[in-house]
């Protein structure tokens, strides 16, 4: 019970922090830090809070770098803080203990708050999170100095306003010492009715959800169900951390959070959907870190380009043979995941419907030979299951944004899983959610979108077309069985090509093509009349992140005054914004920039390619500035890019629920 | 002068078959040829300019239709005109300010006689002046007392004429040499000023590009290698971009030179241009022609890098040796002067010959493939032009070119159409 209440303060300061503005000049870390801090007695399944797992966010806060430091060397007292946390489980008083631990002082404090993090087996984001938050916590605390703290003393700190932190401390402070009958009383003292209410409501939310836990525990049986509170100690955060997206199940039983609870609950989801940070590739400890977990031995490449740091560069070609005789001792790893997963490397599975569907049903295949190891929950293992496949999706290429929907639909879906549900109801609901959303978020998607985009190619209409793109092959094709009369034109670019292997497709279906390479564009935009392009995710600021070279031929299609239309699934829409193609890309193998196949005449480069001045940068995408877009076709209609983000909001829930 | 026109011949087959790469070359060999014309042509007694001029013209002419695209064909014939008129008028102003001299000193002997003798050249000096003022800038001096000089021009050209020949037949046949001597040796000062313009626009880079710069370019240009080099010769570290310039790949070739020289190059491929523009401090590229409104003809790729200079407010920086601007303004560049290149560069024969066919079905093949040599970049997408004469404005641009070509030369064909 007291475990639970030392998981309680860490939501209220991002309520305070939103909701009183005297209690206000918070710190960015304040508000951002502590959303996620419940999130280590998680540590087990690392990326359970974090929708996306790919994500580890890069250190911005001294404080983090405070902790990271001493980890690996781990000079101080290493037992201390690891009983803190088993004590905390015994005693029920977990965080308490830890974050009121006598040694005063924040360098003190912060190896031990580092230890903590230690204990996560597959710490990421989660425990970067927690130290940050866990010392913030500390240095508020700092003055109150002894443990009994009167309510009006603490509410007197807490009106201070350089007192950052106060409110944290005043909850812990106040619950602390205070019996439990008291604790409703906590947050009147700090006089703001809201936070009162959404505690209870909170509180509320977690006596229901471990009623629930404890019943579903009882028949689904794995575990030894001693002691209740124990279990609950353990999860109390996380389930509280579930409960919040799972807001309309449990609501039903929740008579508290009908009232008040649904709209702000809701803005709390959005504000922790917010996308996590990327993992930024200049960070050297943070790649150690990553290189130590990777199952894919990847040599970094020598010749770094000096701009993308931030972004892994990797030596092409050396990890498949690698991987390939790790295939029998890769004992853990699903054969379909590491099938899809050498086709991602070998680039045999290019294109994001296809990556995307092909790494669903992959999904598919491991949740059908799943079976739930003892001592464990399906939700909780099947999730950290995932989360180390899709690290090793990401290691084989980076994930596109629409994958990262995609996985965080299946997260979601794989967490909200009725506990009352056995087990092979589970997998099959999983499976048929993995089908649904193929079917209706691609397939269907794309039907939709090919009937509206064709709905705009006249006769005698010109198109450009750039690369390869399924939706916009599709559209040209259906609008030629329609019976319009109309040319296309491709527009390839090199490395890849991908212009060529569309102009066969088009041209075995008697479409009239012509072929030109990206350079001539503006050579043949004038007899152009409509652009269609592809995207790989279209971002909430409108902008559309694409393969490299869309934002070229869009512009240069709006400087001739040539509208250009973007057909795109709505699943592959992301709340991440983005202004350059620089701060996220992706880098493919530098060498084929230097080799030109089929072109004996260019081999300029071949002798000076070991040069140390002479750098190859292979980008894979470009941003596409919403000025350039007139219209996006999505599967919810025809769209200007400004309406992207009210698609993002509006449809997030249907998103995720389908 | 069988050995002239065999020279033209070949020089002429060469740019039919488009053996020669690159306007700089172009341009010297077209001087080269055309000095060879002009001192191999016999003369006449009289009117030597207009001969010179005319066999100038009609060997130009060839040139030009044999490729119509290499602009500085023309502007080196246009140039070589200009010099003959030039040289012409000094003379002709050299010998009526000797001629001056001698009728004020035997004013009083000659009387009406010498007045008789005097008009021809002192009218033809004055048509010369006034062909001149069209072009130069008008002195505050001239504006002043302009009047009479436009007044005495109508009068004396009427009354004289056919008066021409009679006089100083001694004097003639020097300066019939002296003529031609003195256009061979401005020739050979354009040759020559071609072959340096490299180093004149060079010499400005320190000017334009700073430490730590960033720097695209597109394809492949001497020029822009030189300028690039001499920046770095001055200490300056800076790095540099190039698009690799597809279908041609001249951006790996000047990649492999900068490499060589010790630059910090980076090699991205065309598409990637509007991802890097946004970290590029300014655009240096070559040109293939500048034209008198301060458009430019430039490997195909530029408008693309153009605009999206433009579109991100990045300096594009043109450098254009003299050579290479014309005196034309264009109409529809981007077909008009431009040039389609072998498909081969973009597909393999053998991948879709079937659909290039123009056999099959209804006569028109399914699929067309198109590439274009040069791109047109408008003047308004310039933010500045290099030349060996210093940085002009493309708004300047009419003006710098009429220093260079006489307005009877812009249309080189007239005469030949006139003739038909």
């Amino acid at each position: 019970m007291d475990a639970r209440r030392g998981s309680l303060p860490v939501p209220r300061v991002r309520q305070v922090g939103f909701f009183t503005p005297n209690a206000q000049p918070a710190p960015t870390r304040s508000q951002s830090g502590p959303p996620d801090s419940s999130s280590p007695p998680l540590s087990d399944s690392p990326a359970s809070n974090s929708l996306s797992p790919v994500m580890i966010p890069p250190p911005r806060h001294h404080s983090d770098n405070l902790a990271a430091a001493p980890r690996p060397t781990s000079p101080l007292p290493v037992p201390e803080p690891s009983p803190f946390r088993r004590r905390g489980a015994d005693n029920n008083n977990a965080l308490l203990v830890g974050s009121y631990n006598p040694a005063e002082t924040l360098l003190a404090m912060s190896p031990s708050s580092s230890h903590v993090g230690d204990g996560e087996s597959e710490e990421t984001m989660s425990g970067g999170w927690f130290r940050r938050s866990n010392s913030g916590k500390l240095a508020s605390s700092l003055p109150s100095g002894t443990f009994d703290f009167s309510p009006v003393q603490s509410t007197a700190e807490a009106l201070k306003p350089n007192k950052v932190q106060n409110p944290v401390g005043i909850s812990e402070v106040s619950a602390r010492p205070a019996p439990k009958e008291q604790q409703p009383e906590a947050p009147s003292s700090s006089k703001q009715p809201k936070p009162k209410l959404t505690k209870a409501e909170r509180r509320a939310l977690q006596e229901s959800q471990r009623a629930a836990k404890a019943a579903a525990k009882a028949p689904g049986g794995g575990k030894s169900v001693a002691a209740p509170e124990e279990v609950a100690t353990i999860k109390s955060v996380k389930q509280h951390q579930t409960q919040k997206k799972d807001a309309p199940q449990v609501a039903v039983s929740v008579a508290a959070s009908e009232r008040k609870g649904g709209d702000k609950s809701q803005e709390k989801e959005r504000r922790k959907d917010a996308p996590a940070p990327r993992m930024q590739f200049d960070d050297k400890s943070r790649v150690e870190k990553a290189k130590r977990r990777s199952v894919v031995d990847q040599t970094e490449a020598k010749k770094r380009v000096e701009l993308f740091r931030h972004l892994p560069q990797y030596e092409h070609g050396t990890q498949l043979a690698d991987l390939e005789s790790k295939f029998l001792q890769l004992d853990p790893m699903h054969p379909a995941i590491y099938k899809v997963g050498l086709q991602y490397l070998a680039g045999d599975i290019s294109g994001g419907n296809a990556r995307c569907i092909a790494m669903l049903q992959a999904f598919q295949q491991v949740v059908k030979d799943y079976s739930t190891p003892p001592e464990k929950t399906l939700p909780r293992d099947l999730t950290a299951k995932i989360s180390s496949y899709v690290s090793f999706f990401t290691q084989c290429r980076p994930l596109s944004m629409s994958m990262g929907n995609a996985i965080r639909f299946l997260k979601n879906r794989i967490a909200k899983l009725s506990p009352s549900l056995s087990e092979s109801e589970s997998k099959s609901s999983i499976c048929t959610d993995i089908d649904r959303f193929i079917n209706e978020k691609i397939v269907l998607a794309d039907r939709v979108i090919v009937q509206h985009a064709s709905s705009k190619v006249k006769d005698g209409d010109v198109l450009l077309v750039y690369g390869s793109s399924c939706v916009v092959e599709m559209v040209l094709l259906h609008s030629h069985e329609l019976g319009k009369q109309f040319r296309v034109i491709v527009v390839d670019s090199r490395p890849k090509l991908e212009g060529k292997a569309l102009l066969r497709r088009l041209v075995a279906k008697g479409v009239h093509c012509t072929y030109t390479h990206i350079n001539a564009v503006s050579y043949v935009m004038h007899e152009v009349t409509k652009v269609f392009l592809g995207a790989s995710s279209v971002l909430s600021n409108g902008t559309v992140y694409s393969r490299v070279g869309t934002a070229c031929v869009a512009m240069v299609a709006h400087a001739f005054r040539v509208p250009v239309i973007i057909c795109c699934e709505a699943y592959k829409f992301h709340e991440r914004v983005q202004l350059d193609s620089i701060c996220s890309n992706e880098l493919g193998d530098p060498d084929a920039i230097g080799k030109v196949p089929g072109r004996m005449d260019v081999n300029y480069l071949n002798d000076v390619s070991n040069s140390g001045n002479l750098q190859l940068l292979n980008l894979m995408y470009d941003a596409t500035p919403a000025d350039y877009v007139s219209m996006i076709v999505t599967d919810y209609g025809m769209i200007p890019p400004t309406s992207v983000p009210v698609i993002v909001r509006e449809y997030r829930r249907d998103h995720l629920l389908i | 002068m069988p050995d002239v026109q065999a020279l033209v011949n070949e020089f002429l087959n060469k740019l039919k078959k488009r053996k020669i790469e690159g306007s700089q070359a172009t341009a010297k060999q077209t001087a080269e040829l055309l000095r060879s014309v002009i001192s191999q042509q016999r003369v006449p007694r009289t009117n030597q300019a207009g001969a010179l001029i005319d066999a100038v013209r009609a060997i130009g002419e060839q040139l030009i239709v044999a490729n119509p695209i290499e602009l500085a064909v023309g502007n080196i014939v246009r140039r070589v005109l200009h010099i003959i008129r030039e040289e012409d008028l000094s003379l002709t102003t050299a010998a009526v300010a000797e001629l001056n001299l001698s009728t004020v000193s035997d004013d009083d002997d000659d009387g009406g006689g010498g007045d008789q003798d005097d008009r021809p050249v002192l009218s033809a000096a004055a048509v010369a002046a006034a062909a001149r003022n069209t072009l130069r800038p008008p002195s505050l001096q001239m504006l002043l007392e302009g009047a009479p000089d436009f007044v005495a021009v109508p009068r004396s050209s009427s009354s004289g004429g056919d008066s021409e020949g009679k006089s100083k037949s001694m004097d003639r046949n020097s300066r019939t040499r002296k003529l031609k001597h003195d256009i061979i040796e401005a020739v050979n000062e354009l040759i020559q000023d071609i072959t340096t313009c490299h180093e004149l626009i060079a010499e400005q880079a320190v000017e334009h590009i700073h430490q730590n710069e960033v720097i695209l370019t597109l394809g492949s240009s001497k020029t822009v290698l030189e300028f690039l080099c001499a920046a770095k010769e001055k200490k300056r570290s800076f790095r540099v971009f190039v698009a690799e310039g597809a279908p041609r790949y001249q951006g790996h070739l000047l990649a492999k030179e900068l490499v060589a020289r010790g630059l910090q190059t980076t090699l991205i491929t065309d598409s990637a241009v509007f991802a890097m523009i946004s970290r590029v401090n300014m655009v240096i590229v070559g040109s293939h022609a500048v034209m008198a409104n301060g458009g430019v003809i430039a490997p195909v790729g530029m408008n693309m890098v153009a605009l999206a200079a433009q579109k991100h407010a990045v300096p594009f920086v043109v450098l254009a040796g003299s050579h290479k601007l014309c005196p034309l303004y264009p109409h529809n560049p981007e077909v008009l002067l431009n040039e389609l290149r072998s498909p081969s560069e973009l597909l393999d024969f053998g991948e879709f010959s079937d659909c290039l066919d123009f056999g099959s079905g209804d006569g028109s093949p399914l699929l067309h493939v198109v590439n274009p040599t040069f791109d047109y970049v408008p003047p308004k997408a310039v933010s500045l032009f290099i030349t060996d004469t210093g940085g002009h404005n493309p708004s300047y641009m009419y003006r710098l070119i009429a220093d260079y070509y006489s307005a009877d030369d812009l249309v080189v064909q007239r005469r030949h159409a006139a003739g038909n």
